[in-house]
């Protein structure tokens, strides 16, 4: 189809479906006007009942938190599809990267970063990775949790790149490491549910005791899957940087000139 | 009554779509991707928004306060990381598509036909 | 007993860690073991869960978490026969997609068993859950790890755009598919099946329950590749890995039916109840447009793979049709149907494995005559094309014949001839290519432009050692795929027991009752359909019969008195061409044909089922 066509064929078509999605809108509630039976409920009784101060945490890990297990498992099978993804290519670019070395003498061709710069970046790492666990393990008292402090680990590693230089960051970032600890992350939260059958009867039932509201180690099994979390996204999101950076970087060695 | 978050979802859902359907750059393509998956993020917050609600987080509100509803809020949690680590695997493939077909236009891939 | 629910997807889950997290350590040999062994294990579960399901809903709250007065707190697995038969069928053909694997796929590290193994859970979930937004995890969750196993063989182009334009177009459905459930949440509250189903029968439907179901089918449409949903298809499953491929076509396509049916009978049918017979009549319309016009791409192709490709749409449509009709008679016919069916296509794949291994193409005219040293597998693919034209005893005889009697009683006796067409016309073009490969007939030809993938990087054996012969663990999977196709149509009470199974699915009240408030609701007692009658044989002889006949005039003909005037056969070649041409590989129009669809399916919803 010429792109004329495409455009003949997308106008009155988008058209149409736009009319039923705004058609459907109608159907909602005023704007803040929402009654939903679930979440009133979840709002009244999850403080009590789970005594995480943070409904939303206490719903993504205990209510929901078999939706998690599915998110989480999405996670790291994307960070596999991307090994497998960036595979060849990587194959391809290691006889480039031995001729890439030889040059390596080439002045100019390695982007240096300033002193200050640097010297900046890599104070920041060590805040970073205590803001990250800090963001992590206070999940169920404040918002944040596995997720987000698993992210802001990441960046850690990012820091280093941008501070310093990309060899730099490979040798500061532990790869084996980062695998298997994405992967066991993978698997803590299962196994954790797996507990859950076990010791409590149920499948990602809670099997620690709750604890009381506002203290650090309240919730149950909660920051224990948090910390789960956090070690698997810290270690897809740090093992994705890398492989995307490993192209980038040997990319823009390919060029030559840059 | 203020129906404008509403439409900004439907306005995201229809440029991200057309964005999707006439776009000559994968990058470009991947971002409007993001941009429809954007409608379902403030759909879904919309929805659970409740007029002077607070967060859903009684550290220090008292505990009959009034809330938004905290399952929009967990929804749009994992909507955010299915949709970023879809988004990871479009670029790769992206990144392999330019090294592969030389073009990142997706019109000019086309080698399956018929 | 259902404890067996969640382990059903945990063990797969955990063991896909377990590999990927050893992957430096453990051996190739291990990892095939492994993930054998798993496979098997949760296949196991799922058959126990499936015959547990035939007495009562298995219906369990993770975490515990039981309703309260009617609402939802949790998450609920809930099993009905025909979810937990399509999640044993699932795990049957990984367990043997892994034992083909065996020897065919290099791979990286335990990368591809992991991935097999996620994809698997991710099927087994997304057929046992009980919760909408679940639903849309375990869709993201087994599209994830298809798009990486599409892409497998990434060094290439072809693989890469077939993984592109699938990645693209089933993200949008998914997308889609959310929208929907953010509307459904906004109106009900909810997102328990069965509680969103109880509210909203509760209250006329309005354009917000139509904008919800459009989305939501839409999306499912996608991935069960309804025309004009249907472009992506044919791009991945052409180039995928031979083991992947067989899933795909087997299971994953009709998944995306599944979810139809699901929410249909668990959300929708109390709003738009009385509107069945317009909803009836859309989908089979649809599906005999998705069951007749890839039938003819399918006919065209010479590409082994694509030509199957386009019999999995065609299938898909036959299916809709047979999901359609609305009724437990054809709901169950159409399960016995898709999973006999789903045998036949992936040992189809499995033989076209085989060959590629053996010859390194898949072409049909490049491949002319260089089967005859391969009797067996041969004889097998030209089972298979017999089998796909249903002929008797074939489990997709029974299913045929039991969907075509269903729909004789609804008043839609015509669609027989869709049938026959449908499945008369793919069949020979399998016949086709396995007299032109295995037998050398017919002129030799041009092939296509070719996109082939090449073989080299597929198979481990890469010398000419490993070629000479076929490995057994590559014709156990034949073997065992097409016994499993003929079991389908002679196991006695199968087809009493799907019968029931979709009279359970179909009860929304005692789903509600099994599912909100405890009730140990039993599955309803139904009498055993009658046998295939004289009629039913005829029919499935005129498709068999057909497809040889089809298959021998394009074979032949050269030789053929010219039966058709020139200008119909040149402008039938025409338009056959111009049909093939939409499938331009663009990405581009593929999303504009499926906002096409969302509009078309809305405008028909709307305008009839309010």
């Amino acid at each position: 189809m010429s792109r004329r066509a495409r455009l003949w064929l997308l106008a009155p078509a988008l058209a149409g479906t736009m009319a039923l999605v705004v058609w459907g809108f109608t159907g909602l509630a005023d704007f803040g006007h929402f009654q939903g039976a679930y979440g009133n409920l979840l709002a009244k009784v999850a403080v009590p009942e789970r005594k995480a101060t943070d409904i939303v945490v206490s719903t993504t890990f205990d209510y929901r938190g078999f939706d998690t297990l599915g998110e989480e498992m999405i996670l790291f099978t994307a960070v596999l599809g991307l090994v497998v993804l960036l595979r060849e290519l990587r194959g391809e670019q290691e006889e480039e990267e031995e001729a890439h070395d030889d040059q390596e003498g080439h002045a100019g061709r390695e982007h240096r970063t300033s002193d200050a710069l640097r010297i900046f970046g890599f104070g920041m790492v060590g805040p970073t990775v205590v803001l990250g666990v800090y963001i992590v393990t206070h999940g169920t008292l404040t918002p944040g949790g596995g997720f987000q402090g698993g992210v802001v680990l990441a960046t850690a590693l990012l820091v280093v790149y941008l501070a310093g230089r990309y060899a730099a960051m490979r040798k500061v970032s532990p790869l084996p490491l980062l695998e298997a600890g994405e992967a066991t992350g993978a698997m803590a939260y299962g196994l954790i549910g797996l507990g859950g059958l076990i010791i409590a009867g149920m499948y990602m039932k809670n099997f620690i005791d709750p604890g009381t509201k506002g203290s650090l180690l309240s919730g149950g099994f909660i920051p224990l899957l948090n910390i789960a979390v956090g070690l698997e996204v810290a270690g897809a999101f740090s093992l994705a940087f890398q492989e995307f950076l490993d192209q980038t970087i040997l990319l823009r060695g390919d060029g030559g000139s840059e | 009554m203020s129906f404008l978050p509403y439409a900004v979802a439907a306005w995201l859902f229809g440029v991200g779509i057309y964005g999707v359907a006439t776009s000559r750059n994968l990058i470009h393509l991947v971002v409007c991707l993001t941009v429809v998956q954007s409608g379902t993020y403030i759909l879904l917050l919309a929805i659970g928004y409740v007029g002077a609600g607070k967060a859903p987080i009684f550290a220090d509100i008292p505990l009959n306060s009034k809330v938004v509803d905290p399952v929009v809020q967990t929804l749009t949690l994992t909507d955010v990381v299915v949709e970023a680590t879809v988004v990871a695997l479009l670029l790769a493939l992206a990144m392999q598509a330019e090294k592969r077909f030389g073009t990142l236009d997706p019109d000019e891939l086309g080698v399956m036909r018929s | 007993m259902n404890h067996l629910a969640p382990l059903a997807v945990a063990v797969p889950i955990i063991a896909a860690g377990v590999l990927a997290a050893t992957a430096s350590v453990a051996s190739r040999r291990l990892a095939d073991i492994v993930a054998v062994l798993t496979a098997a294990a949760s296949t196991t579960l799922c058959a126990i869960l499936l015959a547990h399901s035939g007495h009562h809903q298995v219906v369990y709250w993770f975490g515990g978490w039981q309703p309260r007065s009617g609402i939802a707190v949790g998450i609920a697995f809930a099993v009905d026969p025909l979810g937990a038969g399509l999640a044993t069928f699932a795990g049957l053909i990984v367990c043997v997609a892994l034992v083909f694997s065996w020897r065919h796929l290099e791979t990286i590290s335990h990368v591809y068993h992991a991935l097999m193994l996620v994809f698997l859970a991710g099927m087994v979930g997304f057929c046992l859950t009980g919760d909408l937004f679940n639903l849309f995890v375990f869709f993201e969750l087994l599209s994830t790890a298809a798009y990486a196993l599409v892409g497998y063989k990434i060094d290439q182009r072809a693989p890469l755009e077939g993984s592109l334009n699938f990645a693209i177009t089933n993200s949008l459905g998914a997308i889609m598919v959310l929208f929907g459930i953010s509307l459904l949440y906004g109106r009900t509250g909810a997102l328990n099946m069965a509680q969103i189903g109880h509210s909203l029968a509760q209250q006329p439907a309005d354009g917000l329950v139509v904008a919800a179901f459009t989305l939501l089918v839409a999306g499912f449409f996608i991935k069960a590749a309804v025309v004009p949903f249907h472009f992506w298809l044919a791009d991945a499953y052409s180039v995928a890995p031979t083991p992947v491929c067989a899933v795909l076509s087997a299971v994953m396509s009709e998944l995306g039916l599944y979810a139809v049916v699901r929410i249909w009978w668990s959300c929708f049918h109390g709003a738009f109840g009385d509107h069945e017979d317009a909803l009836r009549a859309i989908l089979v319309v649809a599906g005999t447009i998705t069951a007749l016009i890839p039938a003819v791409l399918c006919f065209a192709q010479t590409h082994l793979k694509r030509m199957l490709a386009y019999a999995t749409v065609s299938y898909i449509g036959l299916f809709l049709i047979g999901v359609g009709l609305l009724t437990h008679d054809a709901l169950g016919g159409t399960a016995v149907y898709l999973v006999a069916d789903g045998f036949v296509k992936a040992s189809l794949f499995v033989c076209v494995g085989i060959i590629q291994h053996r010859r390194a193409s898949v072409d049909e005219y490049r491949l002319h005559g260089r089967g005859r040293d391969m009797p067996f597998t041969g004889a097998m693919f030209a089972i298979g094309g017999l089998a796909l034209a249903s002929l008797p005893p074939f489990g997709t005889f029974l299913g045929k014949s039991l969907v075509e009697d269903a729909a004789v009683k609804e008043g839609y006796g015509w669609v027989i001839v869709v049938f026959i067409l449908a499945s008369a016309i793919t069949g020979a073009a399998v016949l086709r290519s396995a007299g032109r490969v295995f037998l050398g007939l017919g002129p030799e030809g041009e092939s296509e432009p070719a996109f082939e993938v090449d073989e080299e990087t597929e198979t481990e054996t890469g010398d000419d050692e490993g070629r000479r012969r076929t490995p057994f663990v590559m014709f156990l999977p034949v073997i065992a795929l097409l016994a499993g196709g003929l079991a389908m149509g002679l196991i006695p009470r199968l087809p009493q027991a799907a019968l029931r199974g979709a009279a359970a699915l179909q009860d929304q009240a005692a789903y509600v009752a099994a599912v909100l408030h405890g009730a140990a609701g039993s599955v309803p007692h139904l009498p055993a359909p009658p046998p295939p009658t004289g009629l039913d044989y005829l029919y499935g002889a005129l498709s068999s019969v057909g497809a040889l006949v089809l298959a021998a005039a394009a074979l032949f003909r050269e030789r053929l008195p010219a039966l058709v005037p020139r200008p119909v056969a040149n402008g039938a070649g025409a338009a056959v061409r111009a049909v093939r041409e939409l499938n331009s590989g663009r990405v581009g129009d593929y999303v504009a044909w499926i906002v096409a669809g969302v509009t078309v399916f809305g405008a028909a919803f709307s305008l009839t089922l309010l």
